[in-house]
């Protein structure tokens, strides 16, 4: 029997550029950006130079304390730079597509394989990066067996893209044989949290389905974790994206990396909100270049809570199935904070538009205000559906006390569970900065 | 507005580090930011944000406060031409009690933003709106006669010692209004109780017609003559002598559902505070062991500060518990303590405000038991593999 999990606390951003259930096609984009920054803790050490030829499959880099994880290119072509950050950081790999090689890493029945042949074969394609893990929000630990696997079949983030209409435009079958290979890391059960009934993906088979309903993060794989097989001290929870799970079966049945991502192209910038089938670290430019209205704008690579701010012809991140677009909010407002706000969005029910019928926003990047201590109280716990407090946890991994953050829950949660904090935080602090630090500071103290 | 707006841009290098006014960079960021919400965008984390900001909650707040703040004067006017005899008119009667609160505000405002200033700019911070509505509550729970001099000290002392040294806004252990009211209360108690002090020209020694006492409910009550008491619906309305804002339990009760309304105050800890101010009137009308035990419980309510408090001071939301379940906890105590301290402690015919600044103290320990209960809750879901 499938259990079912109603939330209520959360809270669904009105915000405008929903796309349309329309897949506008295949963008072929010229070049492809692989983001170190994309995975929070690593130390990347370069395996190609500007000039080598790639093909799709081929390492471009791996982690410098774990090198057997690679990260490979999603085409065949030329490496064409590497930009650098502050101190010598390195931000992406631009790689400029050509021809149509493939590494071949031989196709196989991964119900055959033992667990070491899959986890070899995930490593050595640059899949592996796809599993993360609770605690910490970071890429799996090659050769720990997680107590259980999470799938989420649904994405609950504003103007997120809907998965049912990604998979009806996907294949069912690289699907089930990706659940397959991923049953094979496990002793235990991969869930697979949906958010109806009449989904497609209900008649999985080897899969524990969960149906969890209510507003964002109601979709968060975190939230999922928390109420369906809970992280403690010493365990390990993986989880990974629906789309990357179709790019694993693909691997086993057809023996190649090609990373398809049906993406959103959403916003209230983008006249044709709409979806495009492309390869992950794709440039967005082509995307966006008949498709966006004029301004100065904010190009996201994800969504607007949780999503990076990219160039307008940067690249899609790794996770990431969705490119949102608004405006800057680089503007001087006279007297914003005293206006009545009938077109003003708030979560808190101190503006006129709260008394006013539902409508969408064309909400901006502006602040709406100045950083300040803690005051308010129990607003963040309207929106985040755990039993954690999270004003606690914030306080004690400002104060650095490992113990307490242990105690609160640190180990269950990530940056984008505290996204909505952030957002209606009255005080504007940077919570989800904070949230990375505690989980970066704790994974450094227990290793 | 673009003309206000190149005035400031051209002033700004001045008070940006390295120009002339260096030293003053928060109180003109203040100003700035008071007149116009910053252009500054987000770069990291949410890209977006909601457009409520400390300002607005702390408006709110004010906007709450003020039907309590206009009955004040009003009644200032009324109960000082009670007093002399005069006639008055509705409106001689506020614009008399307006001009007399008004120097209680600037003086309250000038010091305490005056502190808060210099404290943003030693700290390199942006200047914190929370004494915007300190610097209105404390006139409000003040005597109309308190010397303008010991308000000042009151209010310094509240908010150097209650506030800054504790951290500023959001760091303090106690409500800042209170301190103030307690420190005068302690240092100066002949002006702040008595039955002169809350009628204004009382301790001045003004002609005061027969029969006229300034003596408040609460006062009449702790000399054991609660039969001399107004009569209930008087004190519900407020035309009763006693601190500026407290007496009108109406008024407050509009400022109550305006907070309500906005989700600014939380309902959890002014319906606690309320049941436990019930429970202990309650508990009071069985023992009836004397004439004020005797008193019907629902008295309490529109006597004294026990709305004012249960409104404004209880629902502080840093000196409060900090967690939803602790909110009960909180206020309900609060409001036992606030009846019990007013009817049984002889020496402060008033409880509450004592009651709650004890609950602010208490406040840290009840949270730290309801988060001791969720980690309680988090062990036991472990399971132990036996490894």
């Amino acid at each position: 029997m499938p259990k079912t999990i109603r939330l209520k606390k959360g809270l669904n951003i009105p915000i405008r550029g929903t796309a349309e259930k329309l897949l506008a096609g295949e963008a072929h984009p010229v070049r492809y950006g692989i983001k170190p920054v994309d995975f929070p803790g690593l130390i990347p050490k370069l395996e190609v130079r500007p000039g080598d030829k790639v093909k799709a499959g081929s390492p471009v880099f791996h982690d410098k304390t774990r090198p057997e994880i690679k990260f490979t290119s999603p085409v065949s072509g030329t490496v064409l730079n590497v930009e650098r950050g502050d101190r010598r950081m390195i931000l992406e790999i631009v790689i400029e597509r050509a021809g149509n090689d493939s590494v071949d890493f031989g196709k196989s029945d991964p119900s055959s394989l033992p667990r070491e042949k899959i986890t070899e074969s995930l490593l050595a394609s640059g899949l592996w990066p796809a599993v993360r893990q609770r605690p910490y929000h970071v890429v799996a630990k090659p050769g720990d067996v997680p107590k259980s696997i999470f799938i989420s079949g649904f994405d609950t983030a504003p103007l997120a893209p809907d998965y049912e209409f990604i998979i009806k435009n996907s294949s069912i079958s690289f699907f089930n044989t990706g659940v397959k290979a991923l049953s094979r890391l496990t002793d235990g059960k991969i869930n697979l949290v949906l958010d109806r009934q009449d989904s497609i993906l209900s008649s999985t088979p080897g899969v524990d389905i969960s149906y969890v309903s209510g507003p964002h993060p109601a979709g968060n794989v975190g939230v999922h974790i928390h109420h369906i097989d809970p992280v403690n001290k010493g365990e390990a929870v993986w989880y990974i994206n629906l789309q990357d799970v179709i790019a694993i079966g693909r691997l086993f049945a057809e023996g190649i990396y090609k990373p398809e991502r049906i993406i959103a192209l959403t916003g209230s910038e983008v006249p044709h909100p709409q979806y495009y089938k492309v390869l992950a670290g794709s440039s967005i430019a082509p995307l966006v270049k008949d498709n966006i209205n004029s301004g100065h704008l904010r190009y996201i690579s994800g969504n607007v809570l949780t999503g990076t701010k990219i160039a307008s012809d940067g690249f899609l991140g790794y996770y990431d199935s969705q490119v949102t677009v608004i405006p800057e909010g680089d503007y001087f407002e006279f007297f914003g904070w005293a206006a009545p706000g009938a077109g003003k969005y708030s979560f808190h029910k101190t503006f006129l538009s709260n008394l006013l019928p539902a409508k969408d926003f064309r909400l901006d990047t502006n602040f709406h205000g100045g950083e300040r201590a803690f005051v308010v109280t129990g607003k963040y716990e309207k929106v985040l559906p755990m039993d954690i407090y999270p004003m606690q946890l914030l306080k004690a991994i400002l104060a650095n006390d490992i113990d307490l953050m242990e105690n609160l829950g640190i180990y269950e949660v990530a940056e984008e569970d505290f996204a909505l904090c952030e957002f209606i935080c009255p005080s504007k602090i940077e919570i989800q900065a904070i949230v990375r630090n505690g989980l970066d500071l704790m994974r450094k103290e227990m290793s | 507005m673009s003309s206000l707006r190149k005035k400031l841009d051209k002033l700004k290098p001045h008070f940006t580090e390295g120009g002339r006014f260096a030293k003053l960079q928060s109180v003109f960021e203040g100003f700035e930011s008071f007149m116009f919400v910053p252009d500054k965008v987000t770069f990291r984390g949410s890209h977006v944000r909601d457009s409520i900001d400390l300002k607005r909650t702390m408006t709110v707040v004010i906007i709450a406060l003020l039907p309590a703040l206009l009955f004040g004067c009003y009644n200032i006017g009324l109960q000082h031409f009670r007093s002399t005899g005069e006639d008055f008119s509705l409106l001689r009667a506020f614009g008399f009690g307006f001009l007399k609160l008004l120097p209680l505000l600037i003086v309250s405002y000038v010091v305490g933003l005056g502190i808060e200033f210099i404290a943003a700019q030693i700290r390199g911070h942006e200047i914190n709106e929370g004494f915007l509505v300190t610097g209105i509550l404390i006139p409000l729970i003040m005597p109309i006669d308190i010397p303008l001099w010991m308000l000042a000290l009151a209010t310094a002392f509240a908010v150097i010692l209650g506030k800054e040294v504790f951290g500023g806004t959001g760091m303090n252990i106690f409500n800042p209004a209170l301190l103030a009211r307690a420190f005068l209360f302690f240092s100066y108690p002949a002006w702040m109780t008595g039955d002169n002090v809350w009628t204004e020209g009382l301790t001045k020694g003004l002609n005061i017609v027969d029969g006229y006492s300034g003596a408040t409910p609460l006062a009449m009550c702790a000399q054991g003559n609660p039969s001399g008491l107004p009569s209930f619906m008087s004190m519900f309305i407020g035309t009763i002598p006693g601190s500026v804002g407290e007496t009108s339990t109406l008024a407050i009760l509009i400022g109550a559902v305006i907070l309500l309304v906005t989700g600014t105050g939380s309902w959890k800890a002014m319906v606690s505070f309320f049941a436990g101010g019930l429970t202990m009137g309650l508990l009071l009308n069985a023992v009836s062991a004397n004439s004020y035990m005797e008193l019907p419980f629902y008295y309490h309510f529109v006597m004294g500060g026990f709305a004012f408090g249960s409104v404004f001071m209880i629902t502080d939301p840093v000196t409060a518990s900090q967690t939803e379940p602790g909110k009960w906890i909180y206020g309900f105590l609060a409001g036992l303590l606030s009846i019990l301290f007013r009817v049984l402690n002889p020496a402060y015919p008033e409880g509450v405000m004592l009651a709650i600044l004890l609950m602010n103290l208490f406040a840290p320990l009840i949270d730290h038991y309801v988060v001791q209960a969720n980690i309680r809750r988090r062990l036991k879901r472990a399971v132990v593999t036996g490894k």
